[in-house]
């Protein structure tokens, strides 16, 4: 029984970001991703036949996008790739010249730790986006994420400020509501 | 200086986006004295608006996104 059907028309609307993110984190180049996540829309069409409808339409452009992710690894680390000599020692001038000590991981560094939980946190609040209500989405991600003054989103949509508000907080309460059994 | 829990509501939205007026906030921090259920409110409010930062969300601009709509649809 197929409980999941296709709907290729919606999947920029609902999908783009949330496939966005995840590609940004893996290969953290904009322009690149972006042709990743177009790829992934391309290889969704053409294998729509082969879907079974087991899997929800989102787990299943993401299972295509991380073979496209690690397709970009590969081609990037091909032969033409691997001819390069990619040790650039000297990047910041001012190093001391100690090659060997330079290179060792500090271990007090918390970065990667935290790099990786806030990758998955961003996925994380990019699927409770993605349950919102298309308009109430719509407006959260203008205002929050690309940091838009509320009379450009006014103009933009049409609505007005007290409407924007309450779309603001329709979303937000339940961002907060969906995030809060992992999150806070 | 008295506000209702909505009103309040609104001024901890705003003031998450740093459009609340110094005056909203004071009214704001003086409900919250008087009041759990605003109080939870605003720090869970808080808390995603950190999260938000923190998790550094990115988005397709609604061009590039009217482009791959384009591409999309000349390849069906």
């Amino acid at each position: 029984m197929a409980a999941n059907e296709l709907k290729p028309d919606t999947w920029i609307d609902l999908y783009a970001d949330y496939l966005f993110n995840y590609a940004v984190a893996r290969v953290s180049d904009a322009e690149i991703a972006k042709d990743l996540v177009q790829e992934t829309f391309f290889a969704g069409l053409n294998s729509a036949k082969n879907y079974k409808g087991d899997a929800a339409e989102r787990t299943w452009l993401i299972a295509i996008l991380k073979r496209k992710v690690i397709d970009h690894y590969r081609k990037i680390n091909s032969k033409k790739g691997k001819a390069e000599v990619r040790v650039n020692y000297n990047a910041s001038t001012d190093s001391e010249g100690d090659w060997l000590e330079e290179q060792v991981a500090d271990p007090f560094s918390k970065e990667g730790d935290s790099a990786m939980e806030n990758e998955e946190l961003g996925v994380a609040i990019q699927e409770c986006i993605s349950k919102l209500p298309k308009k109430q989405s719509l407006v959260f991600s203008m205002k929050t994420i690309q940091g838009m003054s509320t009379e450009d989103i006014c103009n933009e949509l049409g609505i007005n400020p007290s409407n924007l508000w309450v779309m603001i907080h329709r979303a937000r309460t339940a961002l907060m509501g969906c995030l809060n059994q992992n999150w806070f | 200086m008295k506000i209702s829990c909505e009103q309040a509501s609104n001024i901890c939205n705003k003031s998450q986006y740093k459009e609340a007026s110094f005056w909203e906030i004071q009214k704001l921090k003086l409900h919250i004295l008087m009041c759990k259920t605003c109080a939870k409110f605003t720090k869970n409010n808080t808390a995603l608006t950190s999260l938000c930062d923190k998790a550094g969300l990115n988005v397709l601009s609604e061009n590039d996104k009217e482009e791959m709509r384009k591409k999309l649809k000349e390849h069906l």
